[in-house]
């Protein structure tokens, strides 16, 4: 992989960003509220290949960082009455406090052992919504009421449910994300991550501390994918014990595999490429699950490393 | 003449960026008129469009397609006799994959994309307070045939509506009288560990102490689990009735287990038909269930008392006397359910027509004219039985059946009172902006 100078890498992202904001002037209505669904769910599979993509931690649990996020904002304001700021923020704590004790737990393990063990706490905690269904609304879920979902800030008030404001914030966030995100993997920091995923051992002997750095990660992955879960409640007004189940442990890394793993925009392009397979196909046949496999296998012979990855490998080495 | 009022002098005008966009905007209205004209006309007669979230994949795929067999059916019927105000329908039905996110987006879809009228015809709980708030952004009227208590529990929004299908804590309090009366006194209750069977837990124990009876034991058993003989024990021996909602594929092995662990000592056993729909009742395992009681929204089988509306229903769906499809008796129907999607359409119906309801820009009269119902009268487009119907919470009451297995098939036995189900509304839509 060559190395593109920073400003052709930041030169792109920030392009991707300013294509994202021109779409929302362009975009049929539906597809522009499905957009901004997707760049949610992108902040998702982005905090999922920070610890997959780059430090090669397999995980099938993240649905619980996104569920922390997702009821942690959501019952702060359906429970306690918080303003949207505030929920977010409640809800982002929620999941860097979840991900650094299950980091502390989990990292003990490596490998398939991971594996396992971030699905069983993942597992746990979807329980533990089932289990507590007086305050989480169990499996049926709770609506965050519409006059709630309003973002105040000084003397502007910001009605999240208003398409565009929706679009925006969710802008915003896929943004920052991805900008950090992209910071991070080129930070000498992003760097050790790499070197742990290519050889562990070799990067102990060098002096570094794998496992701190690795805890850093998997709390920063598990915060941002708490940010998407916190968004979504706020943007579309729902928490469900669904969004903790196995099936979102299980769609990032879906995602991420074929954006392309290791790569700052994969993860945006799986989510958009999933949601409008689906999407299509659905209104064809019931059995476009069928077509969306098809689909699958044709990518994995054809571009094993993800749609960007094998770009990147083929064509575009600097790709970040 | 012009000249000298200064109408045509160019000089004294100044042609700025916003002149010249209003005059471009103007021209363009003109080019476009004739279309403009022909869509005008097109309106009055263009099809009403019901966007049908329906459950094609997934765990409501059983439901989900005789929901749309018995819409399809009522949309036949409806546009045979002239349509909605003399315009026919047209459904687009969306597959939910009795999924919440999907159905929000779903919803979205048939609002932004499709350009529907109204929503229809979603069941599952989940997937209907997942929409919601779709629907409410969106100012989509949605009519669902759920019979959860999300809707009557006012904590959804103003464009949600129940029309068609009582809700489930109207349909245990309904339950009480006839189970306190004739099953015995001492009920102990067996659940899903989940909300369908919180719903049962929390509404029973208050209906039968109303009746002078009680509930004596409560069994949560987990939804993962696929043996059940070691929760039996946890049955108190004072056991008078056994009230049972399992659902799923596992309660053909709970109804085995709990035969084999009871043998000849059943006690008197009650549930509600939620567990079987679209299972045999003769299926193996099931016998035990020989001599018990089911609540049935409608009931399965044909009845010797069938009203000539309920015949007419089915065989406009196309159900057998054994509640199977008519050539294939393998496949069994929905009935305790499906046929809220025939009566939500005829309310729709009704709302449409009270409201003159030309256009989407008519939702919120459409809105307005369905919390203006206040009754139902049996007949063709209310098969199931008579309603009364509160604007305030957007959900119907109606009569329940109690059936009683018997040679392989299901008797009403009773049939209880609209009154039986009513309770005091937790709310008022109405007072909510549209």
């Amino acid at each position: 992989m060559s190395e593109a100078s920073p400003a052709k890498a930041y030169a792109l992202h920030l392009g991707v960003i300013a294509l994202l904001f021109v779409l929302s002037f362009m975009l049929p209505d539906y597809y522009h509220g499905l957009l901004a669904r997707i760049m949610v769910l992108a902040v998702f599979a982005m905090g999922y290949n920070m610890l997959f993509g780059y430090v090669g931690l397999f995980s099938l649990g993240h649905a619980m960082f996104f569920g922390a996020g997702l009821y942690g904002a959501g019952l702060a304001i359906i429970q306690l009455g918080w303003s949207v700021p505030l929920a977010l923020l409640g809800g982002i704590a929620c999941g860097a406090v979840l991900a650094l004790a299950i980091g502390l737990l989990a990292l003990r393990t490596t490998g398939v052992a991971f594996m396992i063990v971030t699905m069983m706490f993942a597992q746990v905690f979807y329980l533990l919504i089932l289990y507590f269904a007086a305050w989480t609304g169990g499996d049926q879920g709770q609506v965050v009421p519409q006059p709630a979902r309003v973002l105040n800030l000084g003397a502007t008030s910001l009605d999240l449910t208003n398409p565009t404001v929706r679009y925006m914030s969710a802008l915003v966030l896929f943004a920052l994300v991805l900008l950090v995100t992209l910071a991070v993997v080129r930070s000498r920091y992003g760097r050790v991550l790499v070197a742990i995923r290519e050889n562990e051992e070799r990067t102990k002997m060098l002096g570094y501390d794998t496992f701190s750095n690795k805890l850093i990660a998997v709390v920063a992955s598990g915060t941002i994918c708490a940010a998407s879960g916190a968004a979504y409640a706020v943007l579309f007004g729902y928490v469900g014990s669904s969004f903790a189940s196995v099936q979102y442990s299980i769609l990032p890394l879906l995602w991420v595999l074929l954006g392309g793993a290791a790569t700052t925009l994969g993860p945006l392009i799986g989510t958009v490429f999933m949601y409008y397979v689906i999407d299509v196909t659905s209104g064809y046949t019931s059995a476009y699950l069928l077509i969306v496999g098809i689909a699958l296998i044709l990518l994995v012979l054809f571009f094993p490393k993800g749609i960007l990855g094998s770009i990147r490998q083929r064509w575009l080495g600097w790709l970040p | 003449m012009a000249d000298k009022n200064g109408f045509f002098d160019l000089s004294k005008t100044t042609l700025t960026r916003r002149t010249a966009l209003k005059g471009l905007a103007a021209g363009a209205g003109l080019a476009v008129a004739p279309g403009f004209v022909r869509y005008s006309q097109a309106q009055s007669s263009a099809p009403i469009k019901i966007g049908f979230q329906s459950h094609r994949t997934g765990i409501g795929a059983a439901y989900g397609r005789w929901y749309e067999k018995t819409t399809a059916a009522a949309v036949k019927a409806i546009n045979a006799a002239g349509g909605i105000n003399g315009r026919q329908i047209e459904v687009i039905i969306e597959d939910d994959g009795t999924d919440p996110g999907r159905g929000a987006e779903v919803v979205g879809k048939f609002a932004t994309q499709h350009k529907t009228d109204i929503v229809f015809g979603t069941l599952f709980s989940h997937v209907v307070i997942g929409s919601a708030p779709a629907a409410g952004e969106n100012k989509m009227p949605y009519f669902v045939v759920s019979e959860g208590h999300h809707v009557a529990s006012t904590k959804l929004n103003r464009y949600v509506f129940q029309p068609g299908i009582t809700d489930v804590k109207s349909q245990i309090q309904s339950m009480a009288p006839w189970i306190a009366a004739n099953a015995g006194k001492k009920v102990t209750q067996i659940f899903p560990d989940f909300a369908f069977g919180y719903d049962h837990r929390d509404y029973l124990p208050p209906a039968l102490k109303a009746q002078g009876a009680e509930v004596i034991a409560q069994i949560a058993i987990p939804p993962t689990e696929s043996s059940f003989t070691k929760y039996f024990p946890q049955i108190p021996p004072e056991t008078e009735v056994i009230y049972h909602v399992m659902v799923g594929p596992a309660v053909l092995t709970f109804v085995k287990e709990l035969g084999e662990f009871y043998g000849s000592n059943l006690p008197q056993l009650f549930g509600f038909m939620d567990s079987l729909e679209a299972t045999d009742i003769n299926s193996p395992g099931l016998e035990f269930l020989d001599g018990s009681h089911f609540w049935e929204g409608s009931p399965r089988y044909a009845q010797a008392d069938d009203s000539a509306a309920q015949k007419a229903y089915r065989a406009a769906v196309g159900i057998d006397d054994n509640g199977a499809a008519v050539g294939d008796p393998k496949d069994v129907s929905t009935a305790s359910h499906m046929f809220g999607c025939w009566e939500t359409l005829y309310v729709v119906k009704k709302a449409m027509e009270d409201a003159g309801y030309k256009g989407p820009e008519d939702r919120a009269k459409l809105v307005e004219a369905t919390e203006a119902l206040t009754a139902f009268a049996e007949g063709p487009e209310h098969p199931q039985g008579p309603k009364t119907f509160n604007g305030k919470i957007h959900q119907c009451f109606g009569i329940q059946n109690i059936s009683k297995v018997e040679g392989g098939k299901l008797k009403v036995v009773h049939k209880t009172k609209i009154e039986d189900g009513l309770y005091e509304p937790e709310g008022d839509y109405t007072t909510q902006a549209l």
